[in-house]
Parts: structure tokens; sequence; C-alpha cells
């Protein structure tokens, strides 16, 4: 799925919150600590961090409430001025951008979905979700047309003449997720959107959402709080501390090889199992390749191949590609472990 | 409010020294009264020689501006910008010979077409309210009056509101337009109206125009203040929801902010509406007709009979507007299916109008529909006039009367006033800053006292020892009355629900029609006054009484409850403590509306600032004008800032938002 060059390309942005924050970062000794900003009156609500979004790839950015993220998320979208550091976006610094420039940015490139849906509450769902394509000039009926086909699009046909506070909480999110995807955006910002849900809409909003991320292939850049949540949609997932990115990887190599003791306790209660395919535990051959018996495929999950784990009586079994070649192998006694959870 | 953390025993010794110095402040208050006998003049009484005439500064300032700068070209071109509409309105509601010279709206036209909206904006009962009211005003011979109202309500509301949105924008857009406008405001809340009422009268022609250009600046400090608070209220994620729809900032001010800020103005809307109304009856002091130059001169020649017919049209009136337009907050957006034509989409617009047009034909053919003559009017004002002096001559009931007269004047009103206006100026001015001291704290204090050396430096401290003498016995009256009523009624919530509902729809009544039951009961004199402004005042105390006792918490009465506290014990130390930040609010508001209430009660005949201040009105004295009314807005917002400063403190202390 990840090709291309990078779509958002951030490198040491800052973003305090405070009196003077342009002025302070300016004259501030490097390696400064959260708490230490904290006690000059200062929040560091991003802290030089550096992360690359790739075309068509999403991006899982996981932290506790106060981490940063959704002022990371702000500051792509520029809802917040970033204090310090370079941000392009397609190439492009964000932060030169007149405010004509950015409109015209946000009217053609950027989708945005919030927590509490952000929906208008005096416009019916068609008109929310019109709502962009009105503010770039469209027509009347383009955007009607336009506005249907999202609503269909998310499953809520025969609703449009309703108003907000007449659906669901999983209902309105759809309205939000409708009204971002209307303008056919190439980036596509959710910010906590399955949060305020119930977990049993959560969920089904979940697969919803990988069924329309199947469909469009959007370059997303997705916040949570929910461990499971980010293991289950990212193709990369950044964790953060205190504004910081305490790791940024793949879910397999945060699950097997936790950058931090944060990042451990999080990962210490995950089935692993569930998470790690076996493409991740992959063993470069050395030499002849193990011997007889069907290759594993690579994307499956541990958990998957649990029997074949079990019943194969060899230490090293074939891994292969898509394709079908062979490009590597794995090692029994490992896959085992994780599979029963033992450290 | 800014998060303060002050713990419990900082709390207590600001406490305890704040007592401390407000006592010894009230010691030097009672040294100075005691040895007023051997005091230099100057600490009883501002002397004559140093008494400024600042009306005459203000004067000369006025003219100065009004002729040299031109302004009065300025205001005579609104004027006559404003007149226009106001001509087209009155020949459409009442016939005057204006453009576009058409015949008056036939009543029931009128009545049809408002009972089809109220239909829409609350359902039957609605309709009935708004049907009837004016079936009422017509039947009872009062609908040209009410119309010569209403054609100045139905302009000033409109330009008030807007111009207030308008400001409201502004406020929350520019913080300093906001710091700028905020104390202007809270003065123009305080200010007596007849301060209103000269400068629209000498800046704007005399009658309509004058009357519009009063209400409309009365009217427009409520909706400012909740258009910028509803601005400020707009939830964070829709305003970021505009910006990432590529919002330009005309876009998201005019699709977003103003849309989601719709319930605080339309509040805001109610409330123009009705300070308009409160407004427009009043102009009847600068001869604007309507029904109240006409309750004004049938309570001047002792019409009770008259003036109560009036004062249930002013009421029915005040209710209609108030209801439908809380209505209309509350109102949703209603979904149509796909498809549903157009007729069906506006059908309520459709039928107002066929409602308006079927009884604007009938009244072509039948007379009654069109108006109702002389004859025909319901009005019984001479069988209710004789019912009530009948009632009221009864012995028994005159006995009552005149012994609470009496006791009032002579008991208590009088030795009140007498000892105030004994007390050397020096130590009034002291005992109000060790009150603001003790309740407050310092900045108050200097705040009080400031405000009151200028009330004294003005020269007019008798007049307003006097006013302020009235507003204070008729609060503390409304207090007895009004505090332990509200106390019984917040036992019960059928009671509860009842005295809200009562005093929410009393507070919606101009206050001028409070002045009618004082005088059918008292008569014209000083009693009358203190009970007009003491059932003027009792409502808020009652009303924010039960909303403080039914807001305690339900886990904080249960801790009463299973401590095995008594019903008086849990009053007194779980429910009152809790309540009494809300209570100070509605004193507060009775302290308001006293001042309020006691310069129209001038009319009645009382020595004070608002007795003055109606005098002014025939001349065209606008320094001297102007000087009185600062001086009753001066001690009014003296009063609000202790009080204000005390509930906030409070509450804080409590932990109450």
């Amino acid at each position: 799925m990840i090709e291309g060059g990078p779509v958002i390309s951030a490198k040491n942005i800052w973003k305090l919150f405070g009196k003077h924050p342009g002025r302070y970062l300016a004259n501030m000794p490097a390696g400064k600590t959260f708490d230490e900003i904290l006690a000059d009156g200062y929040i560091a609500g991003i802290k030089d961090v550096s992360i690359e979004v790739t075309r068509g790839e999403m991006l899982v950015v996981m932290g506790l409430s106060g981490s940063g993220k959704s002022t990371l998320v702000r500051c792509f979208s520029r809802l917040h001025d970033i204090t310090g550091g370079t941000l392009k976006v397609d190439g492009q610094d964000i932060m030169s951008l007149s405010e004509k420039e950015l409109i015209a940015l946000r009217r053609s490139k950027m989708g945005m979905v919030f927590q509490s849906f952000g929906l208008l509450p005096y416009r019916t769902v068609l008109e929310n979700v019109a709502f962009p394509l009105e503010m770039r000039g469209q027509d009347r009926h383009s955007r009607r047309e336009r506005a249907l086909e999202m609503v269909k699009l998310v499953g809520l046909e025969g609703r449009e003449e309703y108003f907000p506070r007449e659906l669901s909480g999983g209902q309105q999110q759809r309205v939000g997720i409708a009204r971002s995807l209307a303008i056919e955006p190439d980036i596509w910002f959710l910010d906590e959107p399955f949060s305020a849900l119930d977990p049993l809409i959560r969920r089904e909003m979940q697969d919803e959402f990988l069924r329309l991320q199947g469909l469009l292939s959007k370059t997303i850049v997705f916040i949570t709080h929910d461990f499971d949540e980010a293991l289950r949609l990212a193709d990369r997932i950044a964790v953060m501390k205190d504004g910081t990115i305490e790791q940024c990887d793949t879910p397999d190599q945060i699950v097997l090889n936790p950058a931090t003791e944060y990042i451990r306790k999080f990962t210490k209660d995950i089935n692993k199992a569930r998470v790690v395919r076996a493409g991740a535990l992959l063993l470069p051959l050395n030499g002849p390749l193990p011997e007889g018996g069907a290759p594993i495929p690579g994307e499956a999950l541990i958990q998957e191949l649990g029997q074949v784990l079990v019943n194969d009586e060899r230490a090293h079994l074939p891994v292969a590609d898509k394709s079908g070649a062979i490009i590597g192998s794995l090692d029994r006694r490992v896959a085992l472990n994780i599979l029963l959870g033992i450290e | 409010m800014s998060v303060v953390s002050i713990t419990p025993k900082d709390c207590l010794v600001t406490q305890f020294l704040q007592t401390r110095i407000a006592l010894c402040i009230l010691l030097v208050a009672f040294l100075l009264a005691v040895a007023k006998p051997v005091l230099p003049e100057i600490l009883v009484r501002v002397p004559d020689w140093a008494i400024l005439p600042y009306d005459v500064w203000l004067d000369g300032l006025f003219n100065f501006v009004k002729e040299d700068l031109g302004l009065l070209y300025v205001t005579r071109g609104i004027a006559a910008g404003l007149e226009w509409p106001l001509d087209i309105t009155a020949n459409l509601l009442y016939g005057k010979r204006r453009w576009p010279n058409f015949d008056p709206m036939p009543w029931a036209a009128v009545a049809a077409g408002s009972a089809v909206v109220g239909y829409y904006l609350g359902g039957w009962k609605m309709a009935v309210l708004a049907g009837g009211t004016f079936i009422w005003t017509a039947l009872i011979g009062q609908w040209k009056l009410a119309m010569q109202t209403m054609s100045v309500l139905v302009i000033a509301a409109p330009v008030a509101a807007i111009l207030g949105l308008l400001m409201g924008i502004t406020a929350w857009k520019y913080s300093w337009f906001e710091k700028a406008i905020n104390p202007i405001l809270s003065v123009l809340q305080t200010l007596p109206f007849f301060t209103y009422l000269l400068p629209a009268v000498i800046f704007f022609k005399v009658g309509p125009t004058a009357g519009a250009v009063a209400t409309i600046v009365y009217a427009i400090p409520p909706i400012v203040l909740m258009t910028a608070l509803g601005l400020k209220k707009v939830s964070p994620e829709i305003v970021e929801a505009g910006k990432m729809s590529g919002c330009t900032r005309w876009q998201m001010l005019t699709r977003v902010y103003v849309p989601a800020a719709r319930t605080e103005i339309l509040v805001g809307v109610n409330q123009v509406i009705m300070l308009c109304l409160a407004m427009v009856v009043l102009t009847a002091f600068i001869g604007m007709p309507g029904l109240g130059a006409k309750l004004l001169a049938m309570m001047g020649s002792f019409k009770i009979g008259r003036s109560f017919e009036i004062g249930v049209t002013i009421v029915l009136l005040a209710i209609m507007l108030d209801r439908m337009s809380k209505a209309w907050v509350l109102k949703q957006p209603q979904h149509f299916e796909r498809g549903t034509p157009w007729w069906q989409r506006h059908i309520f617009l459709l039928g107002t109008i066929a409602a308006f047009v079927l009884f604007l034909l009938a009244a072509q053919f039948v007379q009654v529909f069109d108006h109702i003559t002389r004859l025909q009017s319901l009005s019984r004002s001479k069988a209710i006039d004789g019912a009530i002096k009948g009632f009221l001559n009864i012995d028994a009931i005159r006995a009552v009367t005149e012994w609470l007269r009496w006791f009032l004047n002579v008991k208590v009103l009088i030795p009140f006033r007498n000892a105030l206006l004994w007390l050397p100026t020096s130590a009034f001015i002291l005992i109000i800053v060790a009150f603001a001291y003790w309740l407050a704290g310092r900045r108050e204090a200097i705040i009080v006292g400031v405000f009151f050396s200028i009330v004294a430096a003005t020269g007019w401290w008798d007049r307003s020892v006097i006013t302020l003498y009235t507003v204070i016995s008729a609060v503390i009256l409304a207090m007895m009355i009004g505090i332990p009523s509200g106390i019984l009624a917040s036992r019960s919530e059928k009671w509860s629900k009842r005295i809200l509902l009562g005093c929410d729809t009393a507070q919606t009544f101009p206050s001028f029609v409070y002045l009618i039951p004082a005088i059918m009961l008292f008569g014209v004199n000083d009693v009358a006054v203190v009970f007009s402004i003491l059932i003027f005042a009792t409502v808020p105390l009652m009303r924010y009484t039960v909303e403080g006792l039914r807001t305690v918490s339900v886990e904080m009465t249960e801790v009463a409850d299973m401590s095995g506290a008594s019903r008086w014990q849990k009053l007194r130390t779980v429910q009152l403590p809790l309540a009494l930040p809300t209570m100070a609010v509605g004193f507060n508001q009775a302290i308001m509306f006293a001042f309020f209430m006691v310069i129209i009660a001038a009319f009645i005949g009382t020595q004070d600032l608002g007795q003055e201040l109606q005098r002014t009105l025939a001349g065209t004295n606008l320094g001297k004008n102007f000087v009185l009314g600062i001086n009753v807005s001066l001690m009014a917002l003296a009063f609000n800032t202790i009080i204000m400063r005390w509930v906030r403190n409070r509450n804080a202390a409590l932990g109450l938002g």
C-alpha cells in the first residue's frame, strides 16, 4: 500500500502554548524537558517532533490525553500554527501559506473528522455534508448530487433531511465522515473519531472505516487513545508522550520491540499473537531451504497459524510472500512463545 | 472566571482581617455621627461653596456637542430616517394619515394572523394566547391605543436587535471594544429611564421618533452581552469543522458562528422585546400616545377601572410577546421527507396569509371585524371602578389599609428616613464603605466610597438619601415577604414550579403596571410608592430563593437526612448556606428593580431624585438631568458591585463554578 514520496513531512516541529511562545523557543537552551518548560510557564504541546507520512499510508497517532496527539494533527492541518520547525504538506511549507492559499488547500485537499462530530446543529444531514462544497462555491445542483452520493456511501440513505440531534452518535459520526470526504480530499485527518461511541458501535464503525479505506485509499492520519484500535487499523503507529513521539513503527515492531519502558507498559497486556504476522519474525535464509512441507503465508497472524505451529515438528518453517516465493524462515519456538504469551 | 486557588486557611485569614477593618471603619462612622454637633460643617454636608456647577458645565458640553460639533444635524438626520418606517407602521396599524395612506388593518385580521403564527410556534395554547390577546384588546376598546404602542415597538425592537447583534459581534471580535463598552453598558442598565428620555427629546423630534430612540438605546445592552456570550460559547470543534471546510472569515461568521449561537442570540432578542415594551409604555412621560399615556392619565385622575383594564391589556401583550419569542428560541427545525411539495413546507406561512386575507375581506362586509365602536366595546370600567372603590370602602378593609398606612408611615418609614437624613454625610459614606469592605473587599470598598463621594459632591445628597431610603425600606419589606414564602414554596415540587412560573411571568410585565395595585390600595402617597416597589422587588427575591434552594444537590440534602438533621437543621446548616449566593443574585436584582421603580414612582409624588428628574423633562436642562441620572446610576452600581463580588467570592469558596 505504501508508495510515492511523503505527503506530510515534519522536521523538528514545536508547538508551545503560553504568553510569548516564539520568543521563548528562540532563546531556549536545547534539551529542556517537558516539566522544565512547564515550570517556565509554557506547555509543550509538540516537542521537537519529526515524522513523515507517506502517500496512501495510514498513520495512527496513539497516546493518552494530554500527550499532544490532537495538537499534532491540528498542526498538520494548520488549525494551530507551529512555533518552530518546518512542516511541509505536498512539498509546500504550510506555514508560508497566506490565508487565501490555506483556505484553498483545505477546500481541495484536506478532510477532517472530529471526536464530538462537530456537526452544525442547524443544518440537515445533507446540508452538513454539502457544507464544504458550499463554502468553495460549488453550484447547488452538483453539491447536492455529491452530498447524496456521500450520504449513500456511509449508509445513511433516507436520513438526508434529518437534523443532527435526530440521529444516534454512530449515525452522527457517519455524517462527519461523509462531510470530510465530500471534497475528495487527498489527506484525511481523523481526531479520535470513534472515542465518543459505545464499544459495540465503535467496533462496527472501525469495520466501516476499513471498508471505506479499502475503497478510497487515502493518506490518513488517525488519532486515538485506544491501543487496540491503533493495532487494528494502522500501517504505522506513532506513540506520543509529553509532546514527543516515543516510537514510530509498524504494529508488529511496536509489540515485539518496544523502544521505551513506557511503550512496554502499553504492550504488556496485548495478545501479541493477534498483532504479529509471520513476516515480522522472518529470519534470513542462510543456505538451504528448510525441509519439505508447504510454506506459510507471510501476512498471516501468528494466531491464525496456531494449529500449524503446534502440529508441525520442524524447528524452522518456510515463509512465502503473496506471489508464493519463499522469502525466509520462521523460528517455530519464537512463534510458539508469542502464541502462548511467554515473554 | 479564572481559576483562583484559595485554600480554606487563606480564606479564613482574609475574612477575619476584612471583618476587623470593616468594624474599625464602622467605629469611625459611629464616632462621627455621635460628634455631629461639634463636627466641622464639611463633614456633615458638603457645603454650598464646594458644590461646583456640574450641571452648567455639562449643559455647556452638551450644547457644544449639539450645536458647534453639529451632532444635532446627525441626530435630526437619524430622526428623519426613523420617522419614515414609523409613519408606515403608524399608518398600517392605526391609520395615521401618512404614506402609504391605507386604512388601518382590521383587528380581526391581525388577531387571526397572529393566532396562526402562535400555533406554529407553540401549538394550541399559544394560538389562543396570541389570538385572545388581540381579541381582548379590540373588544375592550383599546385597539387604537395598543396599536399606537405597537407601531413604535415593531420598529424599535428589530432596530435594537440588529444594532445589538452588530455590537455584540464587534465586542466578541475585538476585546478592546468589549473592554470599552462593558462599563458603558452597566451604566446604561442602571441609568434611570428619565435620563434616556430627555436627551431623546432634545436630540430627536418630540413624539414617536424620540420615543423610538429612547426605547432602542434602552433595549440594546442585554443583546450585546448575550450575543458576545453566545459567540464565545460556540464549541471549538464546530469552529474547527468550519475552518477545515475552508470557510473564509465572512463565511465563518455568517454560516458557522452566528447560527451556532442562535439560542443565546434569540434569548437576547426576547429581552430586547420585553425591554422595548417596558420602555415604550414609559415614553408616555414625553408625550408618546398609546397605552402608557392613557394609563398615566387614568391613574393621575384616579380612574381605577380604566387603569385596571389598560393594565390587563399591557400585561397580556407582555405575556404574549414573551411566550412567543421564547417559543421561537426553543423551536427546533423540523425535517420534511424528500419530495415534500413547496406548499406543504410553507404551510404555516400560507396559513397566516390566508387567515389574514380572509378576515381582511370579512372586515369589508362586517363592521365589527373592522373596528369596535365605543358602544360595542365591552369595557366595564365604571363597574370595576365602583366595585374596587366599594371594596376599599368596606370598613374592615379600610381599617386595615389605613392602619397599615399609618403604621408604615409613622412607625417605620418616617423615623427611618429622618435617621438617615440626620446622619452626617461622612458617617453615611463610611458606613457603606464598611459594609462593602466586610462583604466584598478593599477594591469594592474604594469603588463604593468614590461613587458615594461623587453623589455627595453633586449637591443632591438629601434627595439621594431619600431615594436610597425608599429603596432600602422597600427591599427589606420585600425580603420579609419574598424569602419566607420562597422557602415555603421550595418544599414542594408543585409549588416551586408554580412560583417560578408566576415570578417569571410577573418579571415580564412592564414596571409601570405595578403602580396600579399600589394606587388602588393606598391612593396617591408615600406608602403606595413603597408598596409598588415592594411588589416589584419581591418577585426576584422569591424566584431566586426557590431556585437557590431547589438547585442544592440531592446528595447534599441526603447527607443531611442521613446525619439525622431535622427539617429546620437541614435548612439552616445545609440548604441555606448553599443557596445563599443564588439568593444574593435575587437580592441584587431586587435592589436594581427598586432603583428603577422608585424613579417611576416620582409620578405619584415623591421627594427624591426621581421627582427632580421628572421636573427636568419639562425643560431643556440636560446637564441637571444627567447629573441626577448619574447619581441614581452610581448608587445602584455601588450595590451591584458589592453584591456580585460577594457572590463570586462565595461561589469560589463553595467550589460552585
